[in-house]
């Protein structure tokens, strides 16, 4: 069902844990779904210098948020923005269909993450693509 | 613990017995005939066809002529449902089953509403049971026909299905049970237990998958499913797969001179239960009372069913879950919304199911990998507080 990359970041996920004190902390999802993303960011001279993340998920949203962290960790803020849901699901080698929607929580848990640091640092940016209710998005929806 | 690979998903699928394949082969090597024709050949196949029906007849407690074979369950539950409906359409177009049923028997009743049949599905209790008084109280006048499973297939609930059929008797409706799960696993003597149809599936039973049964009662009228050319007794069409129904005949005898042995597998299961609920935030869902003697149920608060079972398969162990992220559907197992469980912890979910080739030492390993698993993930999870 999954790539050898994917399995390989479920079984052994880069960065998890908490920041303490992070420059900005994103979460989406819900648990009634059953996938929540948490990130944590660390960012100095608008630089990411660290990124943890917590996840309950499936497989894949594990491998995901794993991938993810790996793809903007040492990048600047703007380039972790431009990270896409389809570069983390190339990254991994492909995702079963049913799977897509927990890299868009990926994309989305970065720019919640980098929203939170702009909103504790009074920047005043948009975020392209970035809506901010993860309740309102169609695939939770029952 | 040494790493081993323990098997504990036997309510989707059995290992087929070497009896039971052994057995198997005489049909496909030298008793291959066509139990139709009329030489030789064709008598001798026909003669093992009527040993077979024979044997499984007086296992289950039936006559031979009560016994449809089919090619696996869901066929036997698509014609018991399907046949009895439109046989009784001008009587009433009324059916009762519950919200916990397999697919093969809800979707099934979901494609009759669609042909202006009406049905009622029963809500359960927390523990995924009916009454046969709750049956009662739905029973119209245009009732034809009630439905209810023999056992669950995700949580392992025994329903009261010698009541409900005894209510059903009382009002004159069909009574019919899948009792996919619960054939071979506990006694069931369909005269006894007063059913007009009872289905069951030879894979959950340690036979090949593509074997299936169907009881009807003497003297029930159900419509055919399959018309052709006037096998088993005019009530379903094709020619008798004999090497599968051989096996589905050995396999029935098997578990059924192996029930005494359910006691032990039913202590397995105890102990399963046990120690993992000692672990926080953890339960166990359906019956402890009323409850198959391999099924255990369990639901892991803040982790998630999909990722518990891959590092189960990474450890060895094959089982199972509710989570919705292990299909195609959005929405966790209907059996656990049935019962009352929130979709969060539905999520996290896991099915083991044993069988009699299970041991003590299978049963220590999966809780000491499911501990460290739950553990795991735990740590990992954005909801886990200590």
């Amino acid at each position: 069902m999954y790539s050898e990359k994917v399995m390989d970041h479920f079984a052994n996920p880069r960065n998890v844990g908490e920041i303490e004190n992070a420059s900005g902390v994103g979460e989406v999802g819900n648990a009634k779904c059953g996938d929540i993303m948490k990130m944590f960011l660390k960012i100095e001279d608008g630089v990411i210098v660290d990124v943890k993340f917590k996840t309950f998920g499936c497989g894949a949203a594990v491998a995901t948020s794993s991938m993810a962290t790996e793809m903007i960790k040492g990048k600047t803020v703007d380039e972790a923005l431009a990270l896409t849901n389809k570069a983390v699901v190339e990254a991994l080698d492909g995702l079963p269909p049913a799977k897509i929607h927990c890299s868009v929580l990926a994309e989305e848990a970065v720019k919640s993450a980098v929203a939170d640091y702009y909103k504790k640092n009074g920047i005043e940016k948009e975020i392209p693509g970035f809506c901010g209710d993860c309740d309102s998005c169609s695939h939770c929806h029952h | 613990m040494e790493k081993r690979f323990v098997y504990a998903d036997n309510a989707a699928t059995t290992a087929p017995y070497p009896e039971v394949i052994d057995e198997m082969m005489i049909y496909l090597r030298e008793n291959w005939g066509n139990p139709s024709s009329i030489h030789k050949k064709g008598e001798e196949a026909k003669a093992a066809l009527d040993m077979c029906r024979e044997k499984v007849a007086s296992l289950l407690g039936c006559e031979a002529s009560e016994l449809v074979f089919t090619s696996c369950g869901t066929e036997a539950d698509n014609h018991a449902i399907r046949g009895a409906a439109y046989a009784n359409a001008a009587k009433g177009k009324h059916i009762i089953t519950t919200k916990v049923e397999h697919p093969a028997v809800l979707n099934t009743c979901k494609a009759l509403e669609k042909e202006g049949f009406r049905v009622t599905y029963l809500d359960v209790d927390s523990e995924g049971r009916v009454s046969a008084e709750d049956v009662e109280r739905a029973i119209c006048d245009d009732t034809v026909l009630v439905s209810v499973m023999y056992a669950n297939n995700e949580i392992g609930t025994i329903m009261p299905i010698k009541e409900i059929a005894a209510v059903c008797r009382a009002h004159g409706v069909l009574c019919m049970t899948d009792a996919v799960q619960a054939v071979g696993a506990v006694p069931i003597n369909v005269r006894e237990l007063g059913v007009d149809m009872l289905t069951a599936s030879g894979h959950k039973i340690h036979a090949p998958k593509g074997i299936g049964l169907l009881y009807i009662k003497k003297g029930t009228k159900i419509k055919n499913l399959i018309e052709g050319g006037g096998q088993e007794r005019g009530r379903r069409g094709g020619t008798e797969n004999l090497p599968y129904i051989a096996a589905f005949a050995k396999a029935l005898e098997i578990a059924v001179a192996k029930l005494p042995d359910m006691a032990r597998v039913e202590k397995m299961r105890d102990r399963l239960i046990a120690e993992l609920t000692k672990l926080p935030r953890t339960r166990v869902n359906g019956s402890l009372t009323h409850r198959l003697p391999g099924n255990a149920n369990i639901s892991f608060e803040c982790i998630e069913g999909e990722s518990i079972l891959l590092l189960m398969d990474m450890a060895g162990i094959c089982c199972s879950t509710g989570s919705a992220c292990s299909s195609n559907s959005l929405d966790p197992s209907h059996v656990l919304l049935a019962i009352g469980l929130p979709h969060e912890v539905a999520h996290g979910s896991v099915r083991i199911t044993l069988s009699h080739e299970n041991t003590e030492e299978d049963v220590d390993y999966i809780i000491e990998k499911l501990t460290e698993t739950v553990e795991r993930l735990r740590k990992m999870s954005p909801l886990w507080k200590e």
